[in-house]
């Protein structure tokens, strides 16, 4: 296989990942968020038994290990996209198996924000929703988008195991042919382009933090 | 402006339950500044965050400008609550936002017209003298500046009552001497009626009008500066004006003397020597300014047995308190 060939295949595949992985990782900073959320203002009062069932779906989701979860999920795939093969197909268990991951690290940045600013805005006669929006989530933020960086960098890994099940992507790439055909080539510029390519995702997630934190 | 009655609050936790506030009666009239001081658990910050239903009251009632804090629904409480200014021992900044933004979120809590807001931030952060740090973030700040940001937050809204959580307690004595002087201005121009708990008797000495002391959740003592210095055996009044020196002198009567008033400014000493041609000596004392009036206090020995110092004595009764 020429070195053009490899390009030609791992642009295709880096492609194809980067889909997935900004897809679900659209999806579950959506859904992480709300479920974060719910968790930090169900912990007390008369909602506690909505956040002991939510905290329990939760933890199912973060018990799985993702291969055994992108096969459980597959008639719900099915029923959502059509069809349980393709990068589309991919997306609905990635994001099934983010969401609970982001949700625990969405609670515990909300509950690193300092009670006593809570309780200040509270005492200033704030709204529930002012203190979720321009407290909790703004004072939060920082510690947020370093742990959706987190989430997206397991998403990456995530995306690779798709690629065992017909889920395309650089994962794919190295199984089909790096360990299938022995292309050891193929096997080295897929290594590369998924180091490279996580070491960006943190540097974009660095750089955000440090514009976004004036701690 | 605040009045507290048969106020009641315990925790409970596996391990039994505290009394934090455990009968507490207070009124705090209009534009006066009142001290809660005491050790930290005694129920201070209980009783404080009982104000503005930060933590509910278990029995009691609590009225803040005539409306009963207790009975309100939450969307009332909200509103009673724009009008209680609140600041913080540890400021409770919001660190994302710069001083003119964590100004202006109060001002967007509160619902405050959208137009006026830029100016009537310059003019609280000017009032609290802090023009110039608007752009900055409250990690650039001293601590002392923060506390001004805090004390500007908590005004936005026009409060007429101010709550005040041991505000200078994480500040050096410089620093709190200046914010004592804020809010003491404050005070006196705006008519603020302010609540404070401390556990700094300077806080209650250079501020308040009225103090109480508290421990394990009661008054042990409560009233007016100028009362409970002339309280015999006032535990206030002994902390205000710590006195050092012997307490007992051989072939002498060691007395302590508290004046306050104008009382503090006569010469009773020289006129108790003059009137009795007694060789008093002075064992310790200070005269000083507190918010609410001049005080003294001194230890003083009187040659003889108490029993040859009676009128002298008796002279000393009528113009402080003898103890």
């Amino acid at each position: 296989m020429t070195w053009s060939e490899v390009f030609e295949l791992l642009t295709g595949g880096l492609q194809e990942t980067v889909w997935m992985v900004g897809v679900s990782a659209l999806l579950t900073a959506v859904g992480g968020l709300l479920v974060g959320v719910l968790l930090v203002l169900t912990d007390a009062g008369r909602l506690r038994p909505l956040n002991v069932v939510l905290g329990a779906i939760v933890n199912v989701g973060r018990s799985l290990p993702f291969i055994i979860l992108l096969v459980a999920v597959i008639p719900f795939t099915r029923a959502v996209v059509g069809t349980t093969i393709g990068t589309d197909a991919a997306i609905v268990p990635l994001t099934i198996g983010a969401i609970p991951f982001f949700a625990r690290i969405v609670e515990s940045a909300l509950r690193e924000v300092p009670p006593d600013v809570v309780a200040a805005a509270t005492a200033m006669g704030a709204t529930r929703r002012q203190i979720v929006g321009k407290v909790l989530l703004r004072e939060a933020l920082p510690a947020l988008v370093a742990g959706l960086t987190i989430t997206v960098i397991a998403l990456v890994g995530y995306s690779a195991m798709a690629g065992v099940v017909g889920g395309g992507g650089l994962g794919d790439l190295a199984i089909r042919y790096g360990y299938q055909r022995f292309e050891t080539e193929v096997m080295i510029a897929t290594v590369v382009a998924l180091v490279v390519f996580v070491q960006l995702v943190q540097m974009v997630g660095d750089f955000l933090v440090r514009r976004l934190s004036h701690r | 402006m605040i009045e507290i009655r048969g106020l009641r609050k315990t925790y409970r936790s596996r391990k039994g339950s505290v009394a934090a506030v455990d009968g507490v009666d207070l009124r705090v009239g209009e534009g006066e500044v009142f001290g809660v001081l005491g050790q930290s658990g005694a129920g201070k910050s209980t009783l404080l965050r009982c104000v503005n239903m930060l933590e509910r009251p278990d029995a009691g009632t609590v009225s803040v400008g005539g409306l009963e804090m207790t009975r309100l629904r939450r969307g009332q409480l909200r509103l009673a609550r724009h009008g209680i200014g609140m600041i913080h021992q540890h400021f409770a900044l919001l660190s994302s936002r710069t001083v003119a933004g964590n100004v202006a979120f109060a001002l967007e809590v509160t619902g405050a017209p959208r137009a006026g807001r830029k100016q009537r931030v310059a003019e609280l952060l000017e009032m609290v003298g802090l023009t110039g740090r608007a752009e900055a973030y409250p990690a650039q700040l001293s601590g002392g500046q923060k506390q001004r940001v805090g004390i500007a937050r908590a005004l936005a809204a026009r409060p007429k009552v101010l709550l005040s959580d041991e505000a200078t307690s994480a500040l050096d004595p410089e620093t709190t001497e200046s914010i004592l002087r804020l809010l003491h201005d404050l005070n006196q121009r705006l008519g603020l009626t302010i609540l404070l708990i401390t556990h700094e008797m300077t806080v209650v000495k250079r501020i308040c009008t009225s103090a109480a002391v508290m421990r394990d959740g009661r008054f042990v003592e409560s009233g007016t500066i100028t009362e409970l210095l002339r309280t015999p055996g006032s535990e206030l009044a002994r902390g205000l004006f710590p006195l050092d020196g012997p307490t007992e002198v051989a072939g002498a009567t060691v007395v302590d003397v508290t004046v306050s008033g104008p009382e503090a400014e006569a010469p009773i000493i020289a006129e108790l020597a003059r009137r009795f041609a007694s060789d008093v000596r002075i064992l310790g004392g200070s005269v000083e300014r507190l918010a609410a009036t001049r005080a003294g206090r001194w230890r003083i020995a009187l040659p003889g047995a108490p029993d040859d110092n009676r009128e002298a004595l008796k002279f000393l009764s009528e113009r402080g308190v003898v103890s």
